[in-house]
């Protein structure tokens, strides 16, 4: 079982090595001669303005949260999709009983606008 | 224990500490959150190492990906991502070292007379495909079934309350007013700050 | 599985069917249309009130032993969904009155009895632990339900850290036990107890951390220092609802698993408990003597009420556990009725913004609104425990069965305690019938069906004590 999963670590490992790799070597061999210009933050050939690290709008907080929550259903689905042909008919109503009780939150959501974007 | 898994988890252990270590000495909120991702998916390489591949690509998803994913959200909502002044006194430093050195002479200790004291009741023998996925999702839908669809109450109360205590009412007023009369624009708050994004 | 599964905890279903149902239901309400949401959770409490007196205590596990359905958790069930409608009838009028009428707070309040009720029929420390969360997390939401409010927002930050450090220590707690007996489910834990093959000093740190987990719950001293924060925090109709269920369900999870681990830790965990008990009488009660807001001062003597049942559950590691358990269960209901009914006046005396809290604002009150005055002066006679109350007969049963199971020093705390808390009781009575003042209550009718109700019950009730120990001693619990 362990190696098994030793050779997607060993994937993993070579496939983010080759970028950083370049990355590495670009930095290497490329010639440094910075300059005030230069050193600006491009953003598409217009002046910036403001800080790069702006406060983020309340929105992208609430989208998280539900994200997280949902997140957490998926994970506990899982195991049933996995052992799907296993489990049998019970267990497809069992879970679609959770997705249920669940998408009642999904509506909830909907309906008080937590999922529109202002 | 061959010395190839010894590497492994030596160079794991390793970059667990490290990652934890950068997370408390950052100065920057955002830098500390990138290393608690690190820690939290260093972490979970150890669980799949430890047989319980499940539970790694849980933490993966739901720490790694989606507590994280809110913490950054919020560390810039608040925008905390520079600490000012230098952090809290002595005192709490003396005492989380106190404290740290004795969990470490705890450990050591449970090391060198590991065996001599108390020993855990006996766990029953493991069949081979314990943990997972599919053994999971079988236990889940037979003895653990009760707990799993009370699972989506809690979960559907997290919702509520998520949703709840933190959309704000007059927005949503607006909002509705906004989709009543798609003419009239929608009234912007002068006391906010009014974010770029 | 089968339907005799769901059966067995069909109460708990019902209700939080209902709580989902409300929750789609409130979506599609308009505004000032949301006694739609109280009036169909009421129905649904009525329905899983129902469920629970219909039902018949079985004997065996369902859920794959998750959850047992005896005569104690259906005793619960029963008390938490009688609860769960008087809290309805406090908030109704309650939230119309502040301008926050939310279907949420109807569907996170069966949400959150349906946790309750999940505790008395919990089997496994899973499900001890799920049906925590399950009661807490909606609580934790609905205290800070005036989110305009420094004070509310306080309270659910203050109850929801605490309460998370709380479930940590369950949860560790169940970790332990779990290594001490490689089971979680409450016949492992006695079969691996009886055969010898649990470890007793693992058992032994897990059953301390589960008491102290649950004994935040119910706020024992030194566990206590979130109650009066949020107790004032938190809309005043909740607190009636929390004061009087969550403490319930927290001394029904400490006597299902104390009298596991009892038959072998009984000497080294009772001093603990006896300790605890002590504690949390003396504390309570000495600290509510300086309160001047009812709020707060109501907060110090539910956690001086939980000293007294920490007697009961003391009394549980004996030969008397059987009497300890009745003696228990009707206490719970005396304070329960006699609470709700406080609460009722409060929730009638708040004015707008939080104010009319102080005791200062109920000068007057007791003349100018004889009925709520003279239900506040029951309610806090049987507080005290004066004979002719349901809270008299209470206390008499909790401590004869301390003296049977020869806890004389605890009964004497115990009497001392309640002799001092007369001070404070009776000074709720003094401000509001002997001061001048220009207090002010709301007259609504189920505010005033509740503090007359209760007043009636506490008193009619203590007419017939034997027969309710009766109810009470019937709804035995399956020891595993």
């Amino acid at each position: 079982m362990l190696e098994q999963w030793m050779y997607i670590g060993i994937f993993m490992v070579v496939a983010m090595m080759l970028p950083s790799i370049a990355i590495i070597i670009a930095g290497l061999l490329s010639p440094r001669r910075p300059n005030p210009i230069k050193n600006s933050t491009y953003e598409c050939g217009i002046e910036t303005v403001g800080p790069g690290w702006p406060q983020f709008r309340v929105q992208y907080y609430i989208f998280g949260l539900v994200f997280l929550i949902f997140d957490v259903e998926t994970v506990f689905l899982f195991p049933w999709a996995v052992a799907y042909n296993r489990l049998g008919l019970f267990a497809a109503v069992e879970a679609a009983l959770f997705i249920a009780i669940l998408a009642g939150g999904l509506i909830y959501a909907w309906k008080k606008g937590a999922l529109r974007w202002l | 224990m061959s010395i190839g898994v010894m590497l492994v988890y030596g160079l794991l252990g390793l970059i667990v500490v490290i990652t934890a270590l950068g997370m408390l000495t950052s100065r920057n909120a955002v830098y500390s959150a990138l290393f608690l991702v690190l820690n939290f998916a260093t972490v979970a390489v150890l669980y799949m190492t430890l047989g319980a591949p499940f539970i790694a690509l849980a933490q993966v998803s739901v720490y790694a990906g989606a507590i994280m994913v809110l913490f950054l959200f919020v560390i810039m909502l608040l925008g905390a991502e520079h600490i000012t002044q230098r952090s809290t006194g002595r005192g709490h430093r003396v005492l989380s070292v106190l404290v740290a050195v004795a969990l470490l002479a705890e450990a050591v200790i449970y090391i060198l007379f590991r065996g001599a004291g108390v020993e855990m009741a006996a766990l029953p023998s493991l069949p081979p495909d314990f943990a997972s996925p599919a053994a999971i999702g079988q236990l889940l839908f037979s003895q653990f079934l009760l707990p799993f669809e009370i699972t989506a109450v809690i979960l559907l109360s997290a919702v509520i309350g998520a949703i709840y205590l933190t959309r704000r009412e007059r927005q949503a007023a607006a909002r509705t007013a906004a989709a009543e009369q798609p003419a009239e624009k929608p009234v912007e708050e002068p006391a906010e700050k009014t974010p770029i994004y | 599985m089968s339907i005799n599964d769901f059966l067995a905890i069909l109460p708990v279903l019902v209700v939080l069917v209902t709580g989902v149902l409300v929750m789609v239901a409130d979506v599609f309400l308009p505004e000032g249309r949301k006694g739609i949401a109280a009036l169909l959770s009421g129905l649904g409490l009525a329905a899983g009130l129902g469920a629970a007196l219909a039902a018949v205590p079985s004997t065996g596990t369902a859920f794959a032993g998750m959850v047992v359905a005896d005569g104690f958790s259906l005793f619960l069930d029963a008390l938490f969904a009688a609860v769960g409608l008087v809290g309805i009838g406090l908030a109704y009028d309650y939230f119309k009155r502040m301008r926050l009428q939310r279907g949420e707070y109807y569907t996170l309040l069966l949400f959150s009895i349906g946790g309750m009720m999940l505790m008395g029929h919990a089997n496994d420390l899973v499900m001890f632990f799920l049906a925590l969360e399950l009661l807490s997390i909606p609580l934790y939401i609905l205290s800070g339900f005036f989110r305009a409010r420094l004070a509310s927002q306080e309270a659910a930050l203050k109850y929801f850290l605490l309460g998370a450090f709380s479930s940590g220590f369950v949860l560790y707690g169940i970790a332990m036990v779990f290594g001490g007996t490689a089971s979680i489910n409450l016949e492992g834990i006695v079969a691996a107890v009886r055969d010898g093959s649990a470890n007793l000093t693992f058992l032994l740190v897990g059953a301390a951390l589960l008491v102290v987990g649950f004994a935040f719950k119910v706020s024992a001293v030194p566990f206590h220092a979130w109650t009066p924060d949020v107790y004032e925090g938190a809309p005043s109709p909740l607190t009636g609802f929390m004061s009087s269920a969550t403490k319930a369900a927290g001394f029904a999870a400490l006597i299902r698993l104390l009298l596991v681990v009892f038959p072998a830790l009984g000497e080294n965990l009772a001093p603990v408990v006896s300790g605890l008990a002590a504690l949390t009488m003396i504390a309570g009660n000495l600290i509510a003597l300086v309160q001047t807001n009812i709020k707060r001062l109501l907060a110090y003597s539910s956690i001086a009420h939980a000293g007294y049942l920490l007697i009961g559950l003391v009394a549980v590691n004996s030969s008397a556990a059987g009497d300890a358990v009745a003696a228990m269960l009707f206490y719970l209901v005396g304070y329960a009725i006699a609470n709700l009914g406080a609460w009722s006046v409060v929730v009638a005396a708040e004015q707008a913004e939080g104010r009319g809290l102080e005791l200062e604002d109920y000068s007057g009150l007791g003349r100018k609104y004889p009925w709520l005055g003279v239900a506040m002066l029951v309610f806090m006679l049987s507080f005290i425990g004066v004979p002719l109350t349901l809270g008299f007969w209470g206390k008499l049963y909790l401590f004869r069965v301390a003296l049977e199971s020869g806890l004389f020093g605890l009964a004497v705390i115990g009497i001392a305690a309640s002799l001092v808390s007369a001070y404070y009781y009776l000074r709720v009575v003094v401000y509001m019938f002997f001061r001048d003042g220009e207090g002010v209550a709301r007259r609504d009718v189920w505010l005033n069906l509740i503090a007359i109700g209760s007043a009636a019950a506490v008193v009619l009730m203590a007419l017939v004590p034997g027969d309710l120990l009766q109810v009470a001693a019937q709804a035995v619990l399956r020891v595993p």
